[in-house]
């Protein structure tokens, strides 16, 4: 029976059109951020909080992907962002596909940093590529420090990590120093950032370095 | 997870080659798969049954070859695979986080054709 070599990486269909929208964003001059996290850890609280941060610096943009309805959206475009919002309709994560169609809506000319709000779930989002440049996962003092033991392949491949809701350590026995410990068993070299979105504090920390990240 | 998309790629792939080795039917497909992707053979098999029907590939025999991870320590250079308990810490120096050398493969290495 002959044997035909073949050696070719499987792509799926969704890595093609992840691809497409890379060439799109960076031929604009679009930085691509996939945020990613757990339901309620903060991810539209963050959007907000660096969009302040960065008024005056950088044109933020953004696409809010839930399940259903505008609730996130309508939140962001409040606070004058251009923003799309996604309904997966009950699919677990954004996809390339829908990204596309997003990007078709965005006025792309007037942003320089797209944040894109993944659906709340640490397993499936990080398997699906979108034409992102970086991924982040925010991960919540309520959770507990245990988050990347439980979820360890999502912190392995992220490029930052950041720690929302500190103003709660008071009152929860998290951490922190654990949690740190663990990521970094991980992921050696990961920026982490510990912030609150209420309270503002660590904000500035997390903007400067995407600043900086986004000039290189 | 999601092992319908990456299946119907696989299928496509397979095809192609089939077709180009003038092929009338596909025996046997050697897949090799690392560890760290996530990808379950049953899941692939299951969908593959489904995709390959009235195929060139329609009744192939799918092989999986396994791929453990490996990481390099880069205090000092040991290859190392990561456990679940002691992650990504070097059993020989005891530094933290490695560079992953193996585990990501995922890719069709060969078919057999009748």
């Amino acid at each position: 029976m002959p044997k035909v070599k073949v050696v070719e990486r499987i792509l799926s269909a969704n890595d093609q059109i992840a691809a497409e929208n890379r060439a799109r964003l960076d031929a604009q001059g679009v930085v691509t951020i996939n945020i990613m996290a757990s339901p309620g850890a903060g991810k539209t609280s963050l959007i907000l909080r660096t969009a302040e941060a960065l008024r005056g610096r950088l044109r933020v943009g953004a696409i809010e992907g839930d399940v259903a309805s505008s609730v996130d959206a309508d939140k962001v475009a409040a606070a004058g962002v251009p923003v799309v919002q996604i309904n997966t309709g009950g699919q677990c994560h954004l996809d390339a596909p829908m990204v596309t169609r997003a990007l078709d809506a965005l006025p792309l000319d007037d942003v320089d940093v797209l944040l894109v709000e993944n659906v709340g779930n640490l397993i499936c989002p990080s398997g699906f590529q979108l034409g992102q440049r970086w991924d982040v996962v925010v991960s919540s003092v309520p959770e507990g420090d245990d988050k990347p033991l439980k979820y360890p392949g999502i912190f392995t491949e992220v490029d930052a990590v950041v720690i929302n809701k500190i103003d709660l350590q008071p009152y929860l026995d998290y951490d922190e120093a654990a949690f740190r410990q663990t990521v970094r068993a991980l992921n050696a070299d990961v920026p982490i950032f510990s912030l609150s979105c209420k309270t503002g504090e660590g904000v500035a920390d997390w903007a400067d370095w995407l600043v900086a990240a986004v000039d290189k | 997870m999601h092992e319908l998309a990456v299946t119907e790629s696989i299928v496509g792939i397979v095809l192609k080659h089939a077709e180009g080795a003038g092929a009338k039917r596909v025996t046997d497909i050697h897949l090799t798969i690392g560890e760290l992707t996530g990808f379950v053979d049953d899941s692939i098999q299951f969908y593959f049954d489904f995709i390959s029907k009235d195929t060139l590939a329609e009744g192939a025999t799918l092989t999986f070859k396994r791929v453990p991870a490996r990481a390099r320590c880069r205090q000092c250079g040991h290859e190392f695979e990561p456990s679940p308990v002691t992650l990504w810490t070097c059993p020989a120096c005891e530094a933290i986080g490695g560079d992953v050398v193996a585990g990501r493969e995922f890719f069709v290495d060969s078919i057999e054709v009748e």
